[in-house]
């Protein structure tokens, strides 16, 4: 049942449907038949963890769509203005244009405040989806070949998006978002040389200027949404032209796809998604407060509130700047304020740490293959505890950037948490690097026990001569290949150390690091080799039962 | 005259005139030493206060803070704190204090309020100090909501947050809620300083901007305020709005793609 044979068939019957009418005049103009056949059949493998981008692509759609409505009332202007409206306790206040209208939008235009809370809180679990997805793909390797780039598209996707987030948060003017812009400021000016130029540029004079609010919105409605919207849809494309990734299973291939078509299966599961991704959230937005500008007044620069956090993907650099000593140096009249220009340098270096991480593993790994399936976590120990190490700092750093509130909800005191966030810095990501890696090892012991010995059945059998014994249920076919599935690659050799006649051989240091990289991530104490076929048949065989 | 003599050898004699002799000086000094009362300038009800309130404080406060209130070790000069310091402080449980930390703690008030004014009566009688509010002053109903959260955000919001939830200080001291805390505490608290908060005298901040600041904190941190928004999560700003979109918005996603991907079409053999 193909297009091409239908058509005569329709013809003969009589005038063709009106439907088809107007597929074959669209298909005549756009070629739409040829794009449908080689796409719509396109298989994707089922699992929970792959609708994590679902999650970031359709909370991105609610974000525009949201935002969208928003910007009919908005006003991006920062000239003054006295507030008249229905919120008493803060009638007769001056304010700026930016924040009244933020406060129309609440409190007088129909929905409005359901839809910036909508908008708000998809910000918050877009942002939070694709860190998750990011993980998602870190931890299963499904960065690898033929998908760098694809990783770095997402990884800009993530980069951008936290400065979207971040000037959006800062549009109404409020007194909170007006404290963080006050923060960037600060982390501007202590760019050396250039910093008071950049700031001059940014806020059109001194803070906060006329201009922020302005060159905020251009950036937020326009500039960045734009930029992710091309990397959003490149980044798509990638996925179906790379076809997905897959988890190691009977049947499955690093040269096949198992899974479902995308139509009607997917499109009819992904359509339903979405409902449920907007359902989920403007439930919570129905419910929840976020963001309750009417609470904060207006910004002005006289007035700050203890509490003040940004939005939590900027978490990480509000800890960062607590968690720094005061540092400065001053010489020849200038200051250089390491307290703040070492936090502005850390932050970009985080996360850009996790961005090269499949480059940095190739070439130690000296790995030039495809990969189509999915790494279990535990079987590349190095790569997974790299990964647990990352968020350990991250999660350090976001607790260094609330540490008033955990001081004042755990009863600690902050210095107290901001110096165990500075020592963490350092401590805890090679803490967590090493428990990951053992508990990865021992994971695989484990594999290793399950595939020789089976599992254990829990039931206790006494043997003739009194002994007791518990009863080893071994795995079905399909159980063992996905405990065996995975290649273990070997450590790269550089060869002896003298060649034939016994003359050193000349090898760069380079190749020595990479070397002795490449043992931690696939020497013996990274990887337990899995069960061989004869170990497993000299074990199932019945002789020597243990 | 003769039973006199006869017995002024009996045993008990010299007690009898020690007893007499007692009496009598105890009754000049009374009858002629400077009376506490005799310089108290107004009624007696107000001394007979101060007595009672010196005899609360004999008992329970004396330890740290000196048998006249003039400080040790332990614990502050009362001298000048005024009336006002004693209503807010044993008023809202911190005093009597119940062990040392970083802060004193709020806690179950231990007086009524009639030992509290004795009290109060007691340390003013030390020496000028602050006066305890009149409800008028503190009325939140003549104060100006939108002027009292201006004056709000510029003095107070940096520690107590932007509607009063509090805040963290230094080495675990914090500025406590202002949620539920009657609004006589409010201004006292505003006149006197407790603790680490600095003092907003009436030079400083007119009783009428006191009644302001008591007027906002009614209007957006009770029970009754109106949170258009939903729940206000705390009120804390953008950490437990964090939390709360992980948990329960990102949690709720991930538990609906786990139900979609649990539920997919069999594929049919063929």
């Amino acid at each position: 049942m193909t297009t091409s044979t239908e058509t005569p068939s329709s013809t003969r019957r009589g005038p063709k449907h009106p439907g088809q009418r107007v597929a074959e005049w669209t298909d005549a103009r756009l070629g739409l038949y040829k794009l449908g056949k080689s796409n719509l059949r396109k298989i994707f493998p089922d699992h929970w963890s792959f609708m994590l981008g679902e999650i970031c692509l359709y909370s991105f759609t609610i974000l525009i769509l949201t935002g969208v409505y928003l910007t009919l009332f908005f006003h991006p202007s920062m000239s003054e203005t006295v507030y008249n409206g229905p919120y008493a306790p803060l009638q007769g206040v001056r304010m700026s244009e930016a924040y009244a209208s933020t406060m129309h939008i609440s409190f007088e235009v129909r929905g409005g405040l359901l839809i910036r809370q909508i908008h708000h809180w998809s910000a918050l679990i877009f942002i939070a989806g694709m860190i998750v997805h990011m993980m998602r793909v870190f931890f299963t390797g499904a960065f690898r070949k033929p998908r760098e780039l694809n990783w770095l598209f997402g990884w800009t996707l993530l980069f951008i998006g936290m400065f979207e987030g971040f000037t959006g948060y800062s549009l109404p003017d409020d007194l909170l978002s007006g404290t963080g812009v006050r923060f960037t400021e600060g982390a501007v000016l202590s760019t050396p040389i250039v910093g008071t130029y950049l700031s001059m540029f940014l806020f059109g004079g001194e803070f906060p200027g006329h201009n922020f609010v302005p060159i905020f919105y251009s950036a937020h409605i326009l500039l960045l949404p734009g930029i992710m919207a091309a990397l959003l849809v490149a980044h798509l494309i990638l996925v179906f032209y790379h076809k997905h990734t897959q988890f190691a299973g009977a049947g499955k291939t690093e040269k096949n796809v198992v899974g479902m078509p995308f139509f009607p299966i997917y499109t009819a599961k992904a359509g339903g998604f979405f409902f449920l991704v907007f359902g989920v959230i403007a439930a919570i937005a129905a419910i929840a407060t976020i963001n309750p500008i009417w609470t904060m007044g207006p910004y002005r620069p006289d007035q700050v509130s203890t509490g003040a956090q940004p939005d939590w993907y900027m978490g990480f650099s509000e800890g960062l700047i607590r968690v720094m000593p005061g540092w400065e140096i001053s010489a020849w009249g200038h200051t250089l304020v390491l307290g703040v220009f070492i936090p502005l340098i850390v932050f970009p270096t985080v996360l850009i740490a996790i961005a090269v991480w499949p480059f940095l593993e190739s070439w130690v790994t000296g790995d030039r293959g495809e990969h189509h399936l999915l790494d279990r976590p535990r079987n590349r120990p190095v790569r997974t505890g790299f990964g647990v190490a990352w968020l350990m700092l991250y999660f350090t750093l976001l607790i260094g950037g609330g540490n008033d509130l955990w001081a004042t909800h755990f009863h600690l005191s902050i210095e107290t948490i901001t110096w165990s966030v500075r020592i963490g810095f350092f401590v805890v990501p090679v803490l967590s690097y090493f428990v990951t890696k053992r508990i990865c090892l021992g994971l695989q012991r484990r594999d290793r026990d399950k595939v020789l010995h089976g599992r254990e059945s829990g039931i206790i059998k006494r043997l003739p001569h009194g002994e007791f014994i518990e009863v080893h249920e071994p795995l079905d076919q399909t159980e063992l290949h996905i405990l065996t599935a995975h290649p273990q690659p070997q450590p790269l050799d550089i060869g002896p150390e003298v060649d034939e006649n016994g003359v050193e051989r000349k090898v760069s240091a380079v190749t020595k690091v990479r070397a002795r990289l490449s043992r931690n991530f696939y020497g013996e104490h990274s990887q337990i080799p899995k069960p061989t076929v004869e170990e497993y048949d000299e074990i199932t065989s019945g002789h020597g039962h243990h | 005259m003769k039973k006199l003599s006869a017995r002024r050898r009996h045993p008990l004699a010299a007690l009898v005139v020690l007893l007499f002799a007692l009496a009598a000086i105890g009754g000049l000094y009374s009858a002629l030493a400077p009376a506490p009362k005799a310089q108290a300038d107004d009624s007696s009800s107000q001394s007979l206060e101060i007595t009672e309130g010196r005899k609360l404080f004999s008992v329970g406060c004396a330890s740290c803070h000196g048998a006249h209130g003039q400080g040790s070790s332990d614990g502050p000069s009362l001298v000048g704190v005024g009336s006002a310091a004693v209503d807010f402080q044993v008023g809202t449980g911190r005093m009597p204090a119940q062990q040392p930390g970083p802060q004193i703690q709020k806690k179950k008030t231990q007086y009524t309020q009639k030992d509290i004014d004795q009290l109060a009566a007691f340390i003013a009688s030390l020496g000028p100090g602050p006066v305890t509010p009149t409800p008028d002053q503190y009325d939140p109903a003549g104060g100006d909501v939108a002027k009292g959260g201006e004056l709000f955000r510029t003095n107070c919001s940096q520690c107590h947050n932007f509607v009063g939830k509090g805040g963290a200080l230094t080495d675990g001291k914090y500025a406590p809620t202002l949620k539920g805390v009657d609004p006589k505490h409010i201004y006292e608290a505003m006149q006197t300083g407790p603790q680490n908060m600095p003092s907003f005298p009436d030079t400083t901040m007119p009783s009428k901007n006191k009644a302001d600041i008591i007027a906002y904190l009614q209007a957006v941190d009770t029970a009754k305020s109106k949170n258009p928004g939903g729940f206000t999560l705390g009120s804390l700003g953008p950490v437990p709005e964090g939390l709360f979109a992980y948990i329960f918005g990102l949690g709720a996603l991930i538990a609906v793609a786990a139900w979609i991907a649990a539920r997919t079409t069999k594929a049919k053999k063929s």
